[in-house]
């Protein structure tokens, strides 16, 4: 039967059918019983609850983070008339938000967004590929993993810009230089997301695996790899975040004549003493991490509440 | 029904003779299954009925082939076995459908066909409107079911189920007492269920096997020839029910002293 108004009816349904006293003396017919698995069934289904209006949602999901950015330019704003520093230093929310303005309607920047956004999405694309490759080979051969497992950990925690003068060295300065540390920051990540995925896999989904007779790569395909990916994409959502820090740390070291980047645009900013345009720059990267994590948060819970992952 | 059929229903489906299993070896060796031996016949129901500790579910992982036995003989004669547990255990990345249809995908069933095939075992557990649902949006009991819908898509000789309905309420138990016992009226399976509730074994089975504890150990083999459909709280199956108690009461004691 359709549901319609999920708590108040379902409860309704399932009161109505228990009070219809049982036919005792007839013999039972498949159609009461049937009424019966679907009554109880209508009762455990009941208690979904409406979370309002989508305007109210929006709202009440973006006021807090309106509030938090109010907060902190009314914060700047106040450091700037007390005339901590000189304004050609620290410039004021408005000067900024003018430049900035002014900044993002140039074609010129647009080309900086684009060679930069290339890069961190060709680093990214190259550390999923690698980190899955030696996630898996890690996960599935023992002594594999006993002789790298711990070193792939032991990278994570590897602040990438030490990787910088070795890069510079093997790579000269070049897009070659930049990648190399890119990958080598976010792979670890993924590399490690994967590994834990397929380790915690549950032991009763694993024996349902044996029971339907599951082996070799069917267990990979239908089993291991899919209940591995909730794990697999909070090490991607990792990955990224390492990837774009080392991306900005080479972009400012590593000065590819020729590109553009943002980085590079930001130490010219610098050379220049142009203070304004340096934090137009700081806010630019900001709003990109931002976006590219809404987007990881938004698979995330996509996938939680598609498998039922979510509190409720 | 033919001459063939009627002694088909006699054959022996599984066999056990004097199986053992023993776990660790030397002083840790711990005895699960001593000299177990029992037969299950083509579309019987079988119950086997003992405490924690009994060894009931090592038996179904022996016959399943989850795991080797240490003496005796085993023999299903290459039947295929399915083995439902008691967590549902469905895949929450696949819909219901697709958990039914998993066992056909394995075995590479076309696609056309397993939906089909799917729909109607979907249908056959109760659920034909559920199968673009996904696993958690279901009650614990429409879980079960599914997971009975996905045991039957295995097209297996016999149905293991290892006390499939222990985490459920009273009352969807009882449901799907009568749910399994018409499906396995009507799909004519054999059924080898493992329970530590004696109600629900004399419910449900043509043969309550009592088994003891550490190490598991038949203890006396009841038939139960109440009519069917039977109701667990019938005075015939209640009547039973407490002579298989008191029998397992009696072997308990002797164990305490």
């Amino acid at each position: 039967m359709p549901i319609k108004f999920p708590s108040a009816r379902a409860g309704l349904d399932g009161v109505a059918q228990d009070t219809t006293p049982p036919p005792a003396e007839q013999p039972r017919t498949d159609l009461a019983a049937a009424d019966r698995v679907t009554g109880l069934d209508a009762l455990e289904l009941g208690g979904r609850s409406d979370k309002g209006a989508l305007g109210v949602r929006i709202w009440r999901s973006a006021w807090p983070k309106l509030l938090a950015v109010a907060i902190v330019l009314l914060a700047w704003q106040l450091v700037v008339w007390a005339e901590w520093k000189p304004v050609y230093v620290l410039p004021g929310p408005a000067t900024v938000f003018e430049d900035l303005g002014g900044l993002i309607t140039t074609a010129d920047f647009w080309d900086g967004v684009r060679l930069t956004m290339i890069r961190a999405l060709t680093g990214f694309a190259l550390a999923v590929l690698i980190g899955t490759v030696v996630g898996a080979a890690v996960s599935r051969f023992a002594p594999l993993r006993a002789a790298i497992g711990s070193l792939i950990t032991g990278l994570q925690t590897m602040p990438s810009i030490m990787w910088f003068p070795l890069a510079i060295l093997l790579f000269q300065i070049s897009e070659s230089a930049i990648m190399f540390v890119v990958v080598i920051g976010a792979a670890p990540s993924v590399a490690n997301g994967l590994i834990s995925g397929i380790d915690y896999v549950p032991r009763t989904w694993l024996r349902v695996g044996q029971v339907l007779g599951m082996k070799g790569f069917a267990k990979y395909r239908h089993l291991i790899l899919p209940a591995s990916l909730p794990s697999f994409i909070s090490g991607l959502k990792q990955g990224w975040a390492f990837s774009w820090r080392s991306l900005m740390a080479g972009e400012l070291l590593v000065i590819v004549p020729g590109a553009l980047s943002i980085g590079v645009r930001m130490q010219q900013a610098r050379d220049l003493n142009e203070s304004s345009l340096v934090i137009s720059f700081i806010i630019v990267v900001l709003v990109i991490g931002i976006l590219i994590d809404v987007l990881f948060n938004a698979a995330d819970n996509a996938l939680r509440k598609r498998w039922g992952l979510t509190g409720s | 029904m033919s001459i063939a059929e009627a002694t088909d229903l006699k054959t022996e489906v599984v066999r056990l003779d004097h199986v053992s299993k023993q776990y660790g070896s030397g002083a840790n060796a711990l005895l699960a299954l001593d000299k177990v031996s029992l037969t299950v016949r083509k579309g019987e129901f079988v119950c086997l009925l003992g405490a924690s500790g009994c060894g009931k579910s090592t038996l179904l992982s022996l016959v399943a082939g989850l795991d080797r036995i240490s003496g005796g003989t085993l023999d299903i004669g290459g039947r295929h076995v399915s083995l439902m547990f008691q967590e549902a255990a469905l895949f929450p990345w696949l819909s219901v459908a697709g958990n039914v249809e998993l066992p056909m995908r394995l075995r590479g069933v076309g696609k056309a066909e397993r939906k089909r095939r799917a729909q109607e075992l979907l249908e056959v557990v109760r659920l034909k409107d559920f199968g673009h649902k996904r696993p958690h949006e279901l009650s614990g009991g429409m879980r079960q079911r599914v997971a009975l819908a996905r045991s039957l898509a295995q097209d297996a000789d016999i149905l293991l189920m290892d006390e499939p309905f222990g985490a459920l309420d009273a009352m969807t138990r009882d449901i799907l007492h009568d749910e399994l016992e018409r499906i396995w009226r009507e799909q004519q399976l054999t059924v080898l269920f493992v329970t530590h509730n004696v109600r629900e074994a004399v419910r449900l089975g043509d043969r309550v096997i009592l088994l003891s504890s550490r190490p598991g150990r038949v203890i006396e083999d009841f038939p139960v020839t109440h009519d069917r459909p039977r109701r667990i709280d019938s005075p015939e199956v209640a009547g039973q029910a407490a002579e298989i108690t008191d029998r397992l009461r009696a072997e308990v004691a002797r164990h305490a002293h």
